[in-house]
């Protein structure tokens, strides 16, 4: 009985118009429930796990540090290789940029483009180094974080990166980013 | 031996029908040289009333002269595949030919073990198996996907291409009728504050490529994709689970989606920073330029196609807008100084792919073949010109100008603006 039911109703939902979601007629009358109950309660352990972004105020750092010559250590170890000595010959991305510039943007590169420093820790420790993904400790990847910036003129030889430090980092051109404002309609931009 | 001899026959016809082929121009590029070499194996019957067919089979295969393939690039872990759209008919992609987008390789995941994490500004944190997420009401939708990057070959003033194929310009766009449960459904369930703005969407690949999407597109019409024409949707579309943001820029619809946080702003994620922002002129750059504008693109005739002959030619192309339902496409045969509307094929549905058709007597004069999509918007595709205008020449991100194909008098079609520029 309950097996049919809900086969027609998802065939009643399919039917539907565009626009419509969840709401749903069933067959037998019944009003389907406000929630279905599919599904299982996810533990804080379990939302900690994989709850690993962090955003641009800070929010998802983990403790640990990382200082420039730390950082250099890293590099030279598991970065060199595909984004060359002083992050700039590649082969792949190009993540330095200092030199003076005239034509926006110089580069897509973390000193020349990034919005923001919270997205390298962001981004590195979940997708870098980009054969063994995930498996930089905090400490390894703040210091590699340091090491960046410091190639990119951002911040000075004895910098430390941690929670703080690295959120407090304001990068050249965030200001430059601006929303979308095509609108659909007649305008061209 | 009888079979033997009509083998051999077959392959004198083949042989005669192949250098037919060569002296009628037909064989052009190496695809085509390809096609004629499958024609040989296996030989087919010089006539297939006497011979019984084959058995039926648990898997089918296309018929060996048809050998749509996608392009592919270097085989790095971050890359791409274009759909052969001069080889498609209708709207719908084969989801083996759907075009593949990924930043670290296309991961190996199974349905059993996969699960989604909903949680942040939630009342009730929740995982799912795709078990529980198949048991919601499910809607399935015929929606196009499309690269930001897709036409992004053709807006450099000082390298734009000449013999490229629609596959190379435009092959990252795809339409499949995909099959989910709306994610307004699951917010539902997990009790989503009411004060949460965004998500930030996370995918199971070595990547864990991941987009902040505005809570009002994903209350909207945005789907957790679980099947594509047909069948469970395929790894390199996201298997077994994917986000799908109807109309917008295919990067921000995640694949292999893992995890869903409720949030209040946007996370700034790499591939909303560095990547998939576009620079304008004025030194500004856009960000969550998430809407793929109104866009058309003649599929046949196109490079590296000859028209043999003067006379009656159909003139086809796809147009889509991820604003909507694209109102009208015009053609223009003779660079833009006049157009003409297109028939559009049925049912034109919102924020998919609409095949047009335009029938062309051509006189064999060089001709500059033009589309031009509009949308419910009012919003008429944009000649280059206009878009350098606009934006400046720094980004080729959603570039969506009207692609201009030119027939020589010789019948060879390349692509190219000719005087327009
Ligand atoms: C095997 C080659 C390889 C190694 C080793 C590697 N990377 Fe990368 N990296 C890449 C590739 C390829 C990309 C671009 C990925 C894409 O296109 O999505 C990239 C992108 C990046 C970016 C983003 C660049 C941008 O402008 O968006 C950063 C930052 C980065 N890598 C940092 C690192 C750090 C730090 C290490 C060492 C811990 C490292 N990478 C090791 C290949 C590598």
């Amino acid at each position: 009985m309950r097996r049919v039911a809900l086969a027609t109703m998802v065939l009643a939902v399919g039917c539907a118009p565009a626009g419509s979601s969840s709401a749903a007629g069933s067959s037998d009358g019944a009003e389907p429930p406000e929630l279905f109950g599919f599904g299982s309660a996810a533990s804080a352990e379990r939302v900690a796990m994989w709850d690993i972004d962090v955003k641009p105020d800070g929010e998802g750092l983990p403790p640990g540090s990382g200082t420039v010559a730390e950082g250099e250590q890293i590099y030279l170890m598991q970065c060199i290789a595909c984004h060359g000595p002083t992050g700039t010959e590649g082969p792949n991305d190009v993540l330095v940029t200092r030199e003076p510039w005239e034509e926006w943007p110089a580069g897509r590169t973390v000193g020349g483009y990034w919005p923001y420093a919270t997205t390298l820790y962001d981004y590195i420790v979940k997708a870098m180094p980009q054969l063994t993904p995930g498996t930089m400790t905090a400490d390894e990847t703040y210091a590699v974080i340091a090491y960046i910036l410091y190639l990119n003129d951002l911040v000075p030889e004895d910098a430390v990166m941690n929670a703080e430090t690295l959120p407090a980092i304001e990068m050249p051109y965030r200001d430059r980013f601006v929303p979308d404002d095509r609108t659909g309609g007649s305008v061209i931009r | 031996m009888a079979s033997n001899s009509r083998s051999s026959i077959s392959r004198r016809t083949w042989i005669a029908a192949t250098s037919g082929a060569v002296a009628a121009g037909l064989i052009k590029t190496k695809a085509d040289a390809v096609k004629l070499v499958a024609q040989e194996a296996p030989t087919p019957p010089d006539d297939p009333t006497k011979v019984p067919g084959r058995f039926t089979s648990e898997v089918g295969v296309r018929a060996p002269e048809e050998r749509p393939r996608r392009l592919t690039r270097s085989q790095t872990l971050s890359s791409s595949s274009r759909t052969p759209l001069q080889e498609l008919q209708g709207t719908i992609t084969p989801a083996d030919l759907h075009f593949e987008r990924h930043h670290a390789g296309i991961p190996d995941i199974r349905a059993g073990r996969h699960e989604l994490l909903v949680h942040g500004m939630v009342e009730r944190p929740m995982v799912f198996s795709m078990a529980d997420l198949k048991r919601y009401p499910s809607v399935a939708r015929t929606y196009f996907l499309e690269c930001s990057g897709n036409g992004g070959g053709a807006y450099n003033r000082e390298r734009m291409p000449v013999e490229i194929t629609p596959q190379a310009l435009d092959g990252l766009l795809s339409t499949s009728e995909w099959v989910g449960v709306p994610v307004s459904t699951i917010l539902n369930e997990v009790g989503a504050d009411p004060a949460a703005t965004w998500i930030l969407a996370e995918g199971a690949d070595a990547a864990v490529m991941s987009r902040s999407v505005p809570m009002e597109k994903i209350m909207d019409d945005s789907l957790l994709a679980y099947g594509q024409n047909g069948e469970a949707i395929r790894p390199e579309q996201g298997y077994p689970l994917r986000l799908l943001l109807p109309g917008w820029e295919g990067n921000a619809s995640v694949k292999w989606l893992r995890r869903i946080e409720v949030t209040d702003r946007p996370t700034m994620t790499r591939d909303e920073t560095s990547r998939y922002t576009d620079p304008l002129k004025g030194g500004l750059s856009r960000q969550f330029s998430f809407f793929m504008d109104a866009k058309s693109t003649i599929t046949f005739p196109a490079y590296p196609y000859t028209l043999p002959d003067t006379g009656w030619w159909e003139i086809q192309g796809l147009a889509w807008t991820g604003r909507g339902r694209i109102t009208r496409v015009d053609i223009s045969t003779d660079g833009g100084r006049s157009w003409t509307e297109a028939e559009l094929q049925e049912p034109i549905l919102p924020k998919s792919t609409v095949r047009f058709r335009h029938l062309w007597n051509w006189d064999g004069s060089e001709s500059l073949l033009i589309s031009r999509a509009v949308d419910e918007t009012g919003y008429v595709q944009p000649t280059v010109q206009q878009l350098w205008e606009a934006r400046g020449e720094r980004t080729a991100y959603h570039n969506n100008q009207q692609r201009v194909w030119k027939v020589g008098a010789d019948g060879a079609v390349t692509f190219g603006l000719g005087d327009l520029v």
